[in-house]
């Protein structure tokens, strides 16, 4: 954490908070966070359905409003107010979810969804040549080849091609922010070590700051520099990796830790309460 | 040596596409169960693990269809018969099958008492309804679930608890084989450490007498089976105890998946996972030889020629290699 002190505050939060519904049905889905995401760094934000996790990636990248709180982008205030100013911020904020079925435009070619980057990074203009090779170039990143995806529809690829090309569009868009939505959470486990690979790699090639979202600790600890623990809508705790998965300090983290199977460590069933 | 409840010999299942192809999901897998054992099955989305699941309860409906092999449930073979007949007769009190999506089984307008009822009901007519409710009510108990559950409605209960739920109901008539396909990777970790006690409660009570796990996810199987199965394209690729095959895994394939396990543990993030490149074969026309042999970094040219036999070795272990066990630990030292 040292290094990150030096380095630029990337996105920063200042009691960011969602309510949804009123009256009787009100619930505080996130519940005056603070954080501040240095550029560059691998951060993770973990907790269990209903935590708030997945709320507060939707108002980090700008798909809804907090009730109150702010965001700030860079040092400074964000500012969405209109279309033109969210498409400039998109520009900068990506994201992958978790479901990639349903990440693309059903009735778009891959060409189509490629060369819509590459138009909005600037380079509208550019040959077709080069735009075919820009195209080549992120597919081979992740080991897809751009001849056979020609012409092709989204859903005629496998679930984990597709989670591929969603990070071929983020190595053409280059954006200084990528948010991971649960990225291999419909994945199994042996294509998971590609995607989070490519994920890593990507990041030390382009420094762009990484932001997982995810509900696996272990993904967390193998991934991250720093980790957040939501619960009920607040970081109950927030570290580095080390420091969280090896020394927890809250219940809520040692409860999360101890519930995941281990392999090395012996996995304790005993204090199982149900409830 | 105990009492064999599941066993299969050479079973083969297909799947006939729209256009008359054969899909040879399952080929010629052999297994065998002992009372109080459990057995896992792993490998990737694909390879059928979840086609043999359906395969060994008889559940042979168009696409699928049964080929050949035989299925022998406590001394009674069941290969062959009618899915009417099965249904009326094997599942339930022979085998019990929990999908992945369990929770989802429940009718929102039954009660869950009037859920168990028709279960026991579909065997046994003349079971009053105060001895169902006696039973379920003593078998909830004894795994963890509020009796009071029995008079709620699907709707009203968590996720995990419906999950719970149909386990605790699929198990009533106390099976000899319970197949739990993916029974908890829909739940959080917190659930999903009460489902796992709950069938390891289950193993212990004897309610069940022997499991067959199938899961993705390695350190969950490690921790709940006795042996582990490792699949790939329709083929067991190797078999023997969880602590063998986790840490001593002697088919590429299974050291690839190996190497790729996350979890939460000191020294994690100093390993680098490996990742196997390329994509399963396609079930339709499959290699000739070993079926991995594109993706396997120690292929050599016999390996592709013919179809490659599965090895037993010491200490009750099998895998389908053309490599010796001192050859694959001697490439996996070279790296």
């Amino acid at each position: 954490m040292k290094m990150a002190e030096e380095k630029i505050s990337c996105l920063k939060g200042v009691g960011l908070t969602k309510v949804f519904g009123i009256g009787r049905t009100k619930t505080l889905a996130v519940d005056h966070i603070d954080f501040d995401f240095r550029q560059g760094e691998i951060i993770s934000i973990v907790g269990e359905s209903g935590s708030g996790k997945t709320t507060l990636a939707k108002m980090l990248l700008g798909l809804i409003n907090p009730t109150e709180g702010e965001v700030y982008f860079l040092g400074e205030k964000r500012d969405i107010s209109s279309h033109k100013k969210k498409m400039e911020y998109w520009k900068n904020i990506q994201a992958i979810f978790q479901d990639p079925y349903s990440s693309y435009n059903i009735f778009q070619k891959i060409d189509g969804v490629l060369l819509d980057c590459i138009n909005m990074r600037g380079g509208k203009n550019l040959p077709k040549e080069e735009k075919v090779k820009l195209m080549t170039e992120a597919c081979s990143f992740v080991n897809l080849k751009f001849e056979e995806l020609t012409n092709k529809y989204p859903f005629e690829l496998s679930g984990g091609q597709m989670q591929r090309l969603m990070i071929a569009r983020i190595f053409l868009l280059k954006p200084k922010i990528l948010l991971a939505d649960e990225p291999t959470s419909m994945i199994d486990a042996c294509s998971r070590a590609t995607i989070l690979d490519m994920l890593l790699k990507l990041r030390d090639e382009t420094g762009m700051t990484l932001i997982f979202i995810t509900h696996d600790i272990g993904l967390a600890y193998y991934v991250s520099n720093g980790v957040y623990i939501m619960e009920h809508g607040k970081i109950v705790e927030y570290g580095t990796a080390d420091d969280i998965i090896l020394r927890p300090k809250q219940a809520y983290t040692k409860r999360l830790i101890s519930d995941v199977p281990k392999i090395h460590e012996e996995w304790d069933l005993s204090t199982v309460e149900y409830h | 040596m105990s009492k064999v409840m599941l066993e299969v010999n050479e079973l083969t299942t297909k799947y006939i596409t729209r256009f008359k192809e054969d899909v040879y999901a399952v080929d010629h897998v052999s297994l065998k169960v002992e009372e109080g054992k459990s057995l896992g099955i792993a490998g990737e989305s694909g390879c059928g693990k979840s086609t043999l699941a359906l395969s060994l309860m008889g559940y042979y409906f168009a696409p699928l269809h049964y080929t050949s092999g035989e299925i022998i449930v406590d001394g009674k073979n069941i290969s062959g018969l009618q899915p009417d007949e099965i249904r009326k007769n094997i599942l339930g009190t022979e085998i019990a099958y929990i999908p992945q999506a369990a929770m989802n089984a429940l009718n929102p307008t039954q009660k869950i008492i009037n859920f168990i009822e028709d279960v026991v009901h579909a065997h046994d007519p003349k079971a009053t309804k105060k001895d169902i409710y006696d039973l379920a009510r003593e078998r909830f108990e004894l795994l963890g679930l509020p009796a009071d559950v029995l008079q709620k409605y699907s709707v009203e209960l968590s996720g995990g608890m419906k999950q719970r739920t149909v386990i605790a109901v699929s198990v009533i008539l106390s099976p000899k084989v319970l197949i739990a396909d993916e029974p908890s990777s829909a739940l959080d970790v917190t659930s999903q450490k009460m489902v796992i006690k709950m069938l390891l409660d289950l193993m212990e009570t004897g309610l069940i007498k022997s499991m067959l796990f199938i899961t993705h996810e390695l350190p969950l199987l490690y921790n709940v089976t006795d042996d582990i199965m490792v699949m790939y394209a329709g083929q067991i690729v190797e078999r023997g105890s969880a602590q063998q095959t986790v840490f001593d895994p002697l088919h590429p394939y299974s050291k690839g998946l190996m190497g790729s396990i996350i979890v939460p543990e000191k020294g994690l993030r100093n390993v680098k996972l490996t990742a196997i490149p390329g994509t399963p074969p396609n079930l339709k026309k499959p290699p000739e030889g070993c079926r991995f042999a594109a993706r396997c970094k120690y292929v050599q040219p016999e390996c592709r020629v013919h179809r490659i036999d599965v090895q037993h070795i010491e200490g009750n272990r099998e895998y389908r290699c053309i490599f010796s066990e001192e050859q694959l630990r001697k490439a996996y030292e070279n790296g």
